[in-house]
């Protein structure tokens, strides 16, 4: 068991408000574990507290058997946010700069790094544009270049690809398979069905809590249903039953 | 109907914004009283001290206002005068009449101006009909030319520099919060004592830059009377952004929008203007003056005077720099520590 991710019983609420209620996962290396969840459901802090910016209030989160928060550990993470976190007055070459800087990366092997995840991402021709004038889909993909700079151990995306034309999107994930292949692993968020089905795992997130998990193919099979989304409502609706 | 829908709207939102209302309300109430505080003040009150061979001289002017106090020897009185205890002396060896003024105050060289003349006219009614004694006076700082500008100029220069570098490393902070690039900042490796440093330093070329222009543009420009080394102004004025800067982004952290920093104006920015020293602080309400201490300003004022005014150098200023360099420290160890809200490492 190369566990990467574990996340033990984990709770988390804001004052009076819980947002996730005993949440246990587990990561292993090279996977794709998909968060599959409507918006609302705590995707977003769990994938937070995994990457060390929340602490849980209550159960353990280790990240390469280590206790999250870490500055080390962060050093192995890259993160990519749901909102664009980028500086709209500098060009995109400079925001790459600056996060390759903030890892560290210098030189000649900063400006290697900067080319191949632009390449990546096909921004390659932008870089000298400024943030402000790039599209949605554009700073999506420059957001993905920066959290791939460092070459991190473990890659955690919230909503990867919202924005960005289908095209696009296949070559990203084609990107995050070759990824994987090499090592790293992957946590991902999604709101989008078809799309969780290219996880290698999956756990369904309701309401913050986690209400089934397992592969794509496991996950169809044990409730008889066609499609991801049709699983979904079989274990979001049991819950409302019992 | 679609405007009906849009004030609703704006309504909700004001109300919901509990802190911009209370801004609204309050803090008007609130400079008015402090405005009202500061200019109803007493009159300004000079110290004189006479110092006279002829006892019952002295003793007469003691008499005739309390501003008066009698001197032995004038070196005490200078040493008095250079500490800022006095505002001027006066030395009476008739026929001669010498005043020797603090001089960078042109409300206490008034007031002690007024004081002495009215003085000397009780003193011998019959006799200034017949010729009337004009005093030597002799300025320890400053010149009977010196502007009113001259004196609020070193204080107003410090003044702009504190208010913009606040209000736009607070704004540009608040904005890494608001845009996310903070959050994002905080799932790399960055600490939080690095994050803060960062923005000192960056934001501190750029007050660098802004200081020596304001400075020379006083000096060179407005041609503002400037009696020391342009350098230690240059510091002192630096020392200030720098307490502004951290002060900025501070208190940034308690802000959710630019609306929010920009209302912390009237709280942080405007009563300096009031207890540092732009407006006398011994004619304020005693339990007021106080708060003089707890201002950056006050430090930066005074040691901007004490170069522009008196001509003094490091040992004159050394220790307001060091209480603007403490303030800074603190600031910045307070931001480091408000940072936590956002990331406990």
């Amino acid at each position: 068991m190369n566990a990467v991710i574990q996340v033990s019983n984990v709770s988390k609420s804001f004052g009076s408000h819980h947002v996730l209620e005993d949440i246990s996962l587990t990561v292993k290396k090279n996977e794709i574990y998909g968060l599959l969840g409507p918006s609302g459901a705590g995707k977003t802090t769990l994938v937070k507290m995994i990457a060390g910016i929340e602490t849980p209030s209550d159960g353990k989160i280790k990240v390469l058997n280590t206790l999250m928060p870490n500055l080390r550990n962060m050093t192995q993470i890259g993160f990519m946010a749901q909102s664009d976190a980028l500086y709209l007055e500098l060009s995109g070459n400079e925001n790459l700069e600056f996060f390759a800087s903030i890892y560290g990366l210098k030189g000649k092997r900063q400006r290697e790094r900067i080319e191949h995840a632009a390449s990546l991402v096909n921004l390659t021709d932008f870089l000298k544009k400024p943030v402000h004038q790039y599209s949605g889909g554009m700073k999506r993909r420059l957001s993905l270049a920066a959290a791939l700079l460092h070459e991190p151990d473990i890659l955690i995306l919230d909503e990867p690809t919202v924005g960005i034309d289908p095209v696009l999107r296949q070559s990203i994930w084609k990107e995050l398979y070759k990824l994987s292949d090499m090592g790293t692993t992957i946590l991902v968020t999604t709101h989008v069905m078809d799309e969780a089905e290219k996880c290698g795992q999956l756990g369904m997130l309701r309401d913050g809590r986690l209400i089934a998990s397992g592969s794509p193919q496991q996950l169809r099979e044990s409730t008889s249903s066609t499609t991801i989304e049709e699983a979904f409502l079989y274990y979001g609706g049991a819950r409302h039953e019992n | 109907m679609r405007i009906k829908a849009l004030v609703k709207r704006i309504i909700r939102q004001f109300i919901r914004d509990k802190r911009t209302l209370a801004m609204m309300f309050i803090a008007p109430l609130l400079i008015l009283t402090l405005v009202n505080l500061v200019f109803s003040g007493n009159d300004y009150e000079p110290k004189i001290a006479v110092v006279s061979d002829q006892a019952t001289l002295s003793e007469k002017l003691e008499e005739t206002d309390e501003a008066f106090t009698s001197y032995k020897s004038s070196t005490k009185a200078f040493n008095d005068l250079e500490t800022k205890k006095l505002d001027a002396i006066i030395e009476i060896d008739p026929p001669s009449i010498k005043i020797t003024l603090e001089g960078s105050n042109p409300t206490a060289n008034k007031a002690v101006m007024m004081t002495v003349e009215q003085a000397l006219k009780s003193m011998n009614p019959q006799e200034s009909q017949q010729k009337e004694v004009e005093p030597e006076v002799n300025y320890l700082h400053g010149s009977t030319d010196m502007e009113t500008f001259d004196y609020i100029g070193p204080f107003l220069i410090g003044f702009f520099i504190f208010f913009f570098v606040f209000l736009i490393a607070g704004v540009s902070f608040l904005r890494e919060r608001t845009t996310g690039t903070l959050e994002r900042l905080l799932a790399t490796p960055l600490r939080r004592w690095e994050m803060v440093a960062g923005y000192v330093l960056g934001f501190g070329i750029f007050t660098v830059i802004q200081s020596a222009i304001i400075v020379m543009f006083a000096i060179f420009i407005l041609d503002i009377m400037m009696a020391g080394s342009i350098w230690y102004v240059i510091l002192i004025t630096l020392m200030l952004a720098f307490t502004a800067l951290s002060l900025g982004t501070l208190l940034s952290a308690f802000a959710k929008n630019e609306l929010q920093m920009i209302q912390f104006i009237p709280l942080v920015v405007v009563p300096q203007v009031f207890f540092s020293g732009l407006f006398n602080i011994e004619t304020m309400a005693e339990w007021l003056q106080p708060l003089s201490y707890i201002m950056p300003l006050t430090y930066g004022g005074e040691a901007m005077r004490d170069v522009m005014i008196r001509g003094g150098g490091w040992p004159q200023i050394y220790d307001e720099v060091l209480v603007l360099a403490g303030f800074s420290l603190l600031f910045m160890t307070l931001n480091v520590l408000a940072l936590k809200k956002h990331r406990k490492l």
